[in-house]
């Protein structure tokens, strides 16, 4: 513990503590940009800047530590200059079209000039080279960046991928994959983490509410729509709710408001993914115990992110890989097979759309793979985000809304469907119904929740021992299977590595791209909430345990959908519906000719042209008395003293790795 | 430090020399750390310069994303993603030597090598950039080439110096 002064209040704070937390806990706010709790610090953008006495330069608050005796100014006249200095600074770099943005009036940059009081920008100047690229699932518009690279940090640590990274220096310093290559045509795993904590509009999910607003309005359309699990405890936020609220009635109806003609569950396919993906871990356990060629551990296969990744960077692992679809593409292949003949309707006049917490689901829905009869099992992906943006925009009043029942059949579901929204649930929905079809009883854990794997952390493991199994099942007698969970790509790493050196113990393996799983999705609304995971996960097992229905096959529409349509589970008609391939695609996206880049829509294009053509007119500001041109000057000064000391701070950087690089070259040769 | 050799002057086969070269050096420093620049500086001089293909086995050989690679490659000037001439030629266009006709030699050697700034010669011999102050200033306008410094260069004296090239 210290003790220290911040402004003027004596306080107390943990050793370790940054001066921002400590002012935080004792409700002193201090702005700040880049600053991500627990994720990235890395003081990148100063304006959380604060006087420390005895300290010749402000500090960076959301960096530096408390110190014992430490005295703090928060507010001074000179710290709030700065701010401002260095808020202008950004905004001359930034395309400021606020009121054509999908961030205006959630934009992190936009609050913050309004917390300063930022009333005018005195500085005009160049503006970097910009670039705009889009992929099916994100698209990057570098004229709104910031540089505070949150992006960088959850690429690159948080999901391992490193898809993007600072590229070039200084003025020219843009975010982006290698050699300005776009998103679409790189390892990017499109999971759409860098869209959640980027602060502005600069990624973004890649718009498809346009194209589903035409297909709504266009009466030859029969339009169907299908919602996930981890969306109905996260839409509420985007209505004022708490997180983890749980509003599945409400959000049926809004979308019946909207036009669809029916409401489905994807749900309902999260149930049969646990017969298919169940029955062919049965058969490839079984086969691996009589001695037949089997690929174990089993992977699951729900999670498209996921899919992308393993296909780049562990592409000769793909066996390993359920081949079950993910869910809302089964559904999709269903709507437009099954359900179509049911309701005499043909697949070429139906629209079927997914809401998702997922960035990934665009990408996937646009893979050859995800198409029956030639068309697309799911024609549109739209993420959490932007089904809260179609509902506000139709005027419909959410929290006012009755609550309302999914449409059926493909709409009622089980407690272990609810579950497959976060990490822990698919293994726990498949193990629920694999113990009973083996031993004729229910998983012996309470409330069926298998413990060791419930929970937030990175990897959870379990063991599962089958003992007075049914006769059919005599293989599996005291067979102990070894499952593990893990949520987040650098997660799948670690487990990968294992299984790639032939060390992996596990027979079953569950990955979710996102860390948490799919209630931290990469289309998930934008949260200040520092316990969002806790409550989207709570609120998905009391979903879960509020059901009629706990177990996937005891879900009567399941079970007549096998008999009559299906037959039985990983049937030819099964296969042919709800299962897959890979594709193999090399770490730089160097063994398929495929990608994923997409044009860019009319507005941003149209944008575009505009802020090129306005740059181009715009005046320098006129200034007016000879003290506002001083004080501008110096203003002026200040920034370019600061551009040349890290321009300074660069080269001195350079010639000591020159140095280091001559001396070991010399020494070699 | 021998000149760096154009790309397209490389046979397949130097090129794999060249890669297995590449690869070696990436083995014996892999693991120091903060070792990327050192790796690329090598990789720069054996090979020439560092096209993406070599930037992808580099990140590939290293087990870092090929981002990061990209980053350093294009932090740093003295990386080059272009095959760079034999030669360097770096025309001062500081204070000094702007107003004393740096810019008419720019001109003039653009006309003369046909080579767009940043760029190459179509037989390779020369890559031309500009600088800003060589600290010659006093006998403006100044010009290097690779690590001589000419001074006072008009036009006639231009034509002889590039002779010795
Ligand atoms: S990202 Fe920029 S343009 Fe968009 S709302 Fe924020 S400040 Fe305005
Ligand atoms: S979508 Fe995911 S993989 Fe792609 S750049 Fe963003 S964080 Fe990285
Ligand atoms: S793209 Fe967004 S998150 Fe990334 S550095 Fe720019 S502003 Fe920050
Ligand atoms: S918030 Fe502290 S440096 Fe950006
Ligand atoms: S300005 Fe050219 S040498 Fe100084």
């Amino acid at each position: 513990m210290v003790t220290l002064t911040i402004n003027n209040q004596k306080i107390t704070a943990e050793d370790g503590m940054t001066i921002m937390e400590a002012a935080r806990q004792n409700n002193i706010y201090i702005p700040n940009l880049c600053y991500l709790p627990d994720v990235h610090q890395i003081g990148a953008c100063r304006i959380c800047v604060v006087e420390v006495e005895g300290a010749k330069n402000l500090q960076a608050s959301c960096i530096t530590q408390v110190a014992e005796g430490m005295v703090v100014h928060t507010n001074t006249d000179r710290v709030r200059k700065v701010r401002k200095i260095l808020y202008e600074l950004m905004l001359s770099d930034h395309s400021q079209d606020c009121l054509t943005c999908t961030r205006n009036l959630s934009c992190e940059f936009q609050a913050l000039g309004k917390l300063l009081g930022v009333e005018d920008s005195r500085f005009e100047g160049e503006r970097s080279p910009f670039q705009v690229d889009a992929s099916v699932a994100i698209t990057r518009d570098m004229t709104k960046c910031i540089l505070c690279r949150r992006c960088v940090t959850v690429c690159n640590e948080v999901q391992g991928v490193g898809a993007i990274s600072p590229q070039n220096r200084g003025f020219k310093t843009e975010i982006g994959p290698a050699m300005n290559l776009p998103l679409g045509k790189v390892n990017c795993a499109m999971c759409g983490q860098c869209t959640v904590v980027c602060p502005v509009g600069a990624l973004k999910e890649t718009n498809s509410v346009g194209d589903v607003w035409e297909a709504l309005h266009d009466p030859k359309k029969f339009t169907v729509v299908q919602v996930a699990p981890a969306v109905r405890v996260a839409l509420g936020e985007e209505f004022g709710l708490p997180a983890g609220s749980r509003i599945t009635g409400k959000m049926v109806a809004a979308l019946r408001r909207l036009g669809f003609d029916r409401v489905f569950d994807t749900n309902f396919a999260a149930d049969l993914t646990i017969m298919e993906e169940g029955t062919e871990f049965l058969n490839r356990v079984k086969n691996a115990l009589t001695g037949k060629s089997a690929v174990l551990p089993m992977i699951t296969s729900c999670s498209p992110g996921w899919i992308k990744y393993i296909e780049h960077n562990y592409y000769n692992l793909l066996d390993h890989l359920s081949t079950c679809k993910s869910p809302h593409c089964m559904l999709g292949a269903l709507i437009k097979s099954f359900y179509a003949e049911s309701i005499n309707v043909q697949p070429q006049d139906m629209y079927t759309v997914s809401v998702m917490p997922c960035t990934a689901k665009k990408f996937e829905i646009q893979r050859e793979e995800m198409k029956n009869g030639g068309y697309k099992n799911v024609d549109a992906v739209i993420t959490t985000r932007e089904l809260a943006q179609m509902i506000k925009s139709a005027g419909i009043d959410f929290q006012e809304l009755p609550d309302e029942e999914f449409d059926n059949p493909l709409g009622l579901s089980t407690g272990a469907a609810d579950i497959f929204g976060l990490t822990g649930g698919v293994m726990e929905a498949a193990l629920r119904t694999v113990y009973e079809l083996v031993t004729g009883r229910e998983l012996p854990f309470e409330g069926l929740h298998v413990t060791p794997i419930v929970g937030l952390e990175q990897i959870k493991t379990a063991t599962i021992k089958f003992t007075d199994v049914l006769p059919e099942y005599s293989f599996l007698e005291g067979v102990e299977v070894k499952v593990a969970v893990t949520s987040g790509l650098a997660g799948a790493k670690i487990l990968l590595d294992q299984l790639a050196e032939g060390e992996s113990p596990y027979h079953f393996i569950e990955v979710m791209g996102c860390p948490s799983g799919c209630i931290m999705g990469g289309g998930q609304p934008r949260s200040s909430d520092p316990d969002v995971r806790r409550k989207r996960m709570a609120g998905l097992y009391t979903e879960d345990e509020s059901k009629v229905y706990r177990k996937s096959h005891e879900n009567p529409y399941i079970i007549s959908l096998y008999e009559n349509y299906l037959g039985e589970p990983n049937s030819h008609k099964a296969h042919e519906l709800l299962h897959t391939h890979y594709v193999p695609r090399g770490k730089f996206n160097e063994l398929t000719d495929e990608d994923f880049v997409v044009e860019l829509d009319e507005f941003t294009k149209r944008r575009i042209a505009r802020t090129t053509r306005q740059e181009a007119k715009i005046p320098p500001v006129p200034v007016k008395t000879e003290q506002e041109s001083v004080s501008a000057r110096i203003l002026e000064l200040e920034a370019e003293n600061k551009k040349l000391k890290s321009e300074l701070q660069d080269t001195q950087e350079t010639v000591e790795i020159m140095k280091l690089v001559l001396s070991k070259y010399t020494k070699q040769s | 430090m021998s000149a760096a050799i154009p790309k397209e002057a490389l046979s397949q086969e130097e090129k794999e020399r060249a890669y297995a070269q590449i690869a070696n050096v990436v083995k014996q420093y892999k693991h120091k750390k903060d070792s990327l620049v050192q790796i690329l500086h090598l990789a720069q001089e054996i090979y020439g310069h560092l096209p993406l293909e070599l930037q992808q086995f580099i990140a590939k050989e290293m087990n870092i994303p090929l981002s990061q690679v990209s980053g350093v490659v294009s932090f740093y000037s003295f990386f080059s993603t272009v095959p760079r001439g034999r030669h360097t030629i770096r025309v001062c266009l500081g204070t000094a030597c702007y107003v004393r006709g740096g810019k008419k030699i720019v001109e003039h050697l653009q006309n003369k090598l046909q080579v767009e700034l940043g760029g190459t010669t179509e037989d390779g011999n020369f890559t031309f950039e500009v600088a800003r102050c060589i600290g010659a200033c006093g006998l403006a306008p100044a010009l290097m080439i690779d690590d001589t410094v000419y001074k006072q260069v008009n036009v006639n004296k231009l034509d002889k110096i590039l002779e010795q090239y």
